[in-house]
């Protein structure tokens, strides 16, 4: 092993061990289940985007034959308002609660203000019809910019701004006020020859998974619970459902459906504790799935934003002060990405002047959810369009303007620490040499270059490596499959044990059958739990060392591993036949019994990511509409356990990229309510809208991590707005800051030059 | 309001089944048939992951009703591999890694094989343009449109 | 001594603004503890999990006993969640 080795399996293109039940039909999420007796839940939401709840009235719709339970805020536990941290996510109870099901006001289009369990799905949407809501509509605001406005409509108002010294006196709908950097900006600035300040705005973009929310709950006459659902973490689900619920969690046991995509989007919950309070009064199991237009109403999409980005150079190109205010939608409670977003912004460059403010500000829409970096896409974009812009007025190639200033090894990042070893010169370098980057342009086309940086994260994690007595192991972990992990951790233990990769079957195990794992987001999973894979493969090696020391009544020192035997290390060692996995594993119950091997960490050493991306657009001229010609992806993953899952990531992560730069965003109507809830209008990328997503894959090894990863899934969500943007405005010959960048603004700015 | 009694042919086999007048054929096939490889991601025939094919023609299963089955040939996800043998789509789908959470897989196999069973030499924009009924937001498309024509090769015999 | 940054929040928080410290410590818990003393309450916040430490550039999140050498540079940064 090592990071610099050669392997047999880490690095290959295997076939996934859950594969033949995904082409097949045969796999089931999160809506495939069904128990006996099982009554179909279904929530009623509000239809205004602000309203005080002044009467519900449910004693129609129990009434109704076949309805077995009703619910509404005031049924679920009252909780205290303090945000607290669960593994690598953090809540505050009380407004999860109320997102959940609304108290006193509803705070967004589709809120939920009740929910009922029946027999049959028609018998409850008449018994939805049936409660009688009276509420007192409220003014309400959605645009970040107009809800700080001193006279926007207040959604909480108590809530004081955090952050700010000394405190306002004041109610706002600005949660908090963060701020990074260092350095002296007025310096920084007075040193440039060349300063670019604009303003850049983005729209909400849903994370887009095709798979709706849904679960299975039953809860038992003794209280015991069992949930099945899709999640991006079945242990997330139990601490939520414990907390709202107020029960032990021991009492919970949730068992992970397959995943139909979740890029952030299932880090949260919306329907298990609803369905919990219905199942627990009916006595029977309930099941709820959401259909599009709820999903679209009321899920969390990520912030739309409102940046400002001022960037001073020298005219030689050295950049000399960066500074940026970042105004993130929160939704209808606090939390917004923005701190992410503010840290992020200027990651890629070297600066000794640099300073980021974000402001977290709510509005009246659905709370923002993770999605894919959460906040750096914005932020990134912002930047990245200045940084083009500045190699403009400078006559400097964008790829040269950024290598000159590139973040490497040493460099302060603007979030405080120096970076480690790091792969961003290495993608601006791939990117410039690549073909794709010299290929000529034709009329009405243009290219564009972005750069994107995130952290990626560790956390906890647990794995079990149970070899069995005819030679084969089962790898059991505890993080959800949302796109090939089962092959990266059965690649890696078969490498570490020495067998084939298809002796080796990975599980993705439910909560009460394996220990903590944080979930599965922010790239830790291939990191994290993968570490935790190669360490209990490496403990179940132990085991076996020592077992056969014990047979060959020599020290466990002087016992090697390799290729799946145990050997004599050396000469001095004695000379023994070597035992092969299988042979140890056939007298394991004469040797001590079965042979486990476990790890349960808090995986620390998460390394950065850096990507470079190059894309050619042309723009209609008579229409404004844009077609993507040819893109090219680089991105340094540490090492890549299998190479297509992660060329799929970075694809993927593409083509929501240039969704998100080209057509997605939220169309309100002056009430305030969502108008475009379903697939038809919510313009996702489809195959025709894109051409082959060419990618470079560089590998510089994070040395904390067995085999070297970094991580893979948030990195390429970053660059393709930037690179789009930049992309059209080179094509147009006008800076576009807008997204998305919908024809009829396109044709606006040809028309304007503006 | 009464039931219509349906009969059909699905994968093969002939069904009977009881429906209510509005209920979609998705909805007989997933809570009556238990044949869920079909999935549902919006109900109004957007993403097609429903994706069946009704006498031949590829259809999203949302947007027809179960009433409509009367008499029809129904194929599902489920019938593409035949006995323990899968489909060359689905086996290229899994050689080459062309899809990553799998809910869209289905619907996509399901379409894709369609395109072949009428086109067996497409184009890179005829394989896009047929597929774009279907949404992934996982693999970008890449991975599933060269299977698609990497198997329409095979079959050909290239 | 190592070298103990605070984020500019923390500073205007607990320590009227003073964001760099040097500090003789021998790990993250230790540094907590030592940096309580000096600002009292600010233990809390740099453990209730919404804060990351970066020691030498390596990130750590919830990582007690992580250790601090006599020359480490330790940034404190806000916990990293994610998609």
């Amino acid at each position: 092993m090592g990071v610099d080795g050669n392997y047999k399996w880490v690095g290959k293109r295997t076939v996934r061990p859950d594969g033949t039940d995904k082409v097949t039909g045969r796999a089931l999420f999160s809506a495939d289940s069904s128990m006996p007796g099982m009554l179909i839940g279904k929530i009623l939401r509000s239809p205004h985007a602000h309203a005080k709840i002044k009467s519900i009235d449910t004693s129609k719709a129990e009434k109704l034959a076949g309805v077995k339970s009703v619910v509404i805020g005031k049924d679920f536990p009252n909780l205290p308002n303090k945000t607290i941290s669960i593994g690598i996510l953090a809540a505050n109870f009380s407004e999860m609660s109320d997102k959940l099901m609304a108290r006193k006001k509803v705070l967004y289009d589709g809120h939920p203000v009740a929910a009922v369990a029946a027999t049959t799905s028609a018998i409850a949407d008449k018994a939805l019809s049936l409660i009688k809501v009276e509420y007192q509509v409220l003014p309400h605001v959605i645009d970040v910019d107009e809800a700080m406005k001193p006279k926007a409509p207040l959604l909480h108002k108590k809530m004081i701004t955090v952050g700010v010294d000394p405190a306002p006196t004041k109610a706002s709908n600005v949660a908090s006020r963060c701020e990074f950097g260092f350095g002296d900006l007025e310096a920084g600035f007075a040193a440039a020859d060349v300063i670019i300040e604009r303003t850049f705005k983005t729209k909400p973009a849903h994370q887009g998974y095709l798979e709706p929310h849904g679960a299975v709950v039953s809860v038992a006459e003794d209280g015991q619970v069992t949930i099945w659902c899709s999640s991006q973490g079945q242990f997330m689900v139990r601490s939520y459902c414990a907390r709202l619920m107020q029960i032990d969690e021991a009492q919970i046991r949730v068992i992970p459906a397959e995943i139909g995509g979740g890029f952030g989007g299932k880090t949260v919950i919306y329907l298990e504790p609803v369905a919990m309070a219905l199942s627990g009064r009916a006595g029977k199991p309930v099941k709820m799935t959401m259909t599009r237009e709820e999903v679209m109403r009321a899920t969390g999409p990520t912030s739309g934003t409102s940046i400002d980005v001022k960037l001073g150079a020298t005219k030689d190109g050295k950049l000399t002060a960066g500074e940026a205010e970042l105004r993130y939608q929160a939704g209808c409670y606090p939390g917004s990405p923005v701190g992410p977003g503010a840290m992020t912004a200027f990651a890629p460059y070297n600066l000794e002047n640099v300073k980021t403010v974000g402001f977290d500000v709510v509005v009246n829409r659905p709370q923002a959810a993770a999605y894919r970096a959460p906040g750096a896409p914005m932020s990134e974009f912002a930047v990245e369009s200045v940084i083009d812009e500045m190699a403009q007025k400078l006559g400097m190639d964008p790829i040269a303007l950024r290598e000159l200033n590139a973040a490497k090894e040493g460099t302060t990042a603007p979030y405080g620490p120096k970076f480690g070893p790091i792969g961003n010169e290495q993608c601006l370098e791939a990117a410039k040499n690549h073909p794709h980057y010299s290929a000529p342009l034709g009329p009405n086309q243009g290219r564009g270059v972005a750069s994107g940086f995130w952290f990626n994260v560790g956390g906890e994690s647990v794995a079990s490596v149970n070899i069995n007595t005819d030679g084969t192991a089962v790898v059991l972990s505890g993080n959800p499959d949302i796109g090939g992990s089962r092959a990266s951790m059965a690649a890696m233990a078969a490498e570490v044990l020495g067998i084939d990769y298809d002796k080796v079957r990975p599980i993705v195990a439910d909560t009460s059958s394996i220990g903590y794992n944080d979930l599965t987001g922010g790239s830790r999973t291939t990191f994290a739990s993968g570490m935790a894979v190669c360490n209990a493969a490496t403990d179940a090696v132990d085991q076996m060392r020592t077992r056969a020391a014990k047979v060959w009544d020599i020290s466990p020192d002087a016992v090697e591993w390799s290729e799946g035997h145990a050997r004599p290390a050396g000469p001095n060692a004695g000379d023994f036949e070597p035992m092969s996995l299988a042979d140890i594993a056939r007298t394991s119950a004469k040797m001590g019994g079965p042979i486990t091997g476990r790890a349960a960490i808090n995986a620390q050493g998460a390394a950065p990511g850096f990507g470079t991306h190059i894309v050619d657009v042309e723009v209609d001229p008579e229409t404004g509409h844009v077609t993507v010609l040819r893109y090219t992806a680089v991105q340094d993953v540490g090492r890549a356990i299998h190479p297509s899952y992660v060329e799929g990531q970075i694809q993927g992560g593409v083509a929501q990229g240039v969704g998100w730069a080209l057509n997605e965003e939220y169309v309100y109507g002056d009430d305030g309510c969502l108008q475009n809830t379903g697939f038809l209008d919510y313009r996702m990328p489809v195959a025709s809208d894109l051409p082959m997503i060419d990618t470079v894959i560089i590998e510089v090894p994070n040395e904390a991590h067995p085999f070297g990863v970094r991580g893979v899934g948030e990195v390429p969500i970053i660059p393709p707005l930037g690179a789009v943007a930049n992309a059209v405005s080179n094509a147009i010959g006008v800076r576009m800051t807008d997204l998305p960048l919908s024809p009829p603004k396109i044709l606006a700015a040809i028309k304007n030059g503006s | 309001m009464s039931k219509h009694h349906v009969t059909s042919t699905v994968n093969g086999e002939p069904v009977e089944f009881l429906c209510e007048p509005q209920e979609t054929l998705l909805d007989i096939l997933r809570d009556q048939l238990d044949l869920t490889g079909s999935k549902e991601g919006c109900s109004s025939g957007d993403c097609g992951a429903c994706s069946v094919t009704i006498d031949g023609r590829l259809v999203c299963a949302c947007l027809v009703l179960g009433a409509e089955a009367e008499g029809r040939k129904i194929e599902t996800i489920e019938n593409m591999a035949e006995g323990d043998t899968l489909h060359p789509l689905q086996q290229k789908f899994l050689e080459e890694a062309a899809l990553q959470c799998g809910f869209c897989t289905p619907g996509f196999l399901v379409a894709a094989k369609s395109l072949l069973d009428r086109n067996d030499n497409p184009t890179e924009t005829e394989v896009r343009y047929w597929l774009a009924g279907n949404l992934c937001r996982c693999t970008g498309y890449d991975k599933i449109v060269k299977s698609v024509m990497d198997v329409a090769a095979e079959m050909r015999g290239e | 001594m190592a070298q103990i940054v605070l984020t500019n929040d923390l500073g205007r928080q607990f320590t009227g603004g003073e964001t760099t410290l040097d500090m003789d410590v021998t790990d993250v818990r230790d540094l907590i503890r030592k940096l309580d003393q000096k600002f009292p309450g600010i233990a809390e916040v740099l453990q209730d999990g919404s804060m990351a430490v970066a020691i030498d550039g390596n990130l750590h999140q919830d990582a007690w006993l992580e250790d601090i050498g006599p020359t480490s540079e330790v940034y404190f940064l806000p916990a990293i969640r994610g998609g």
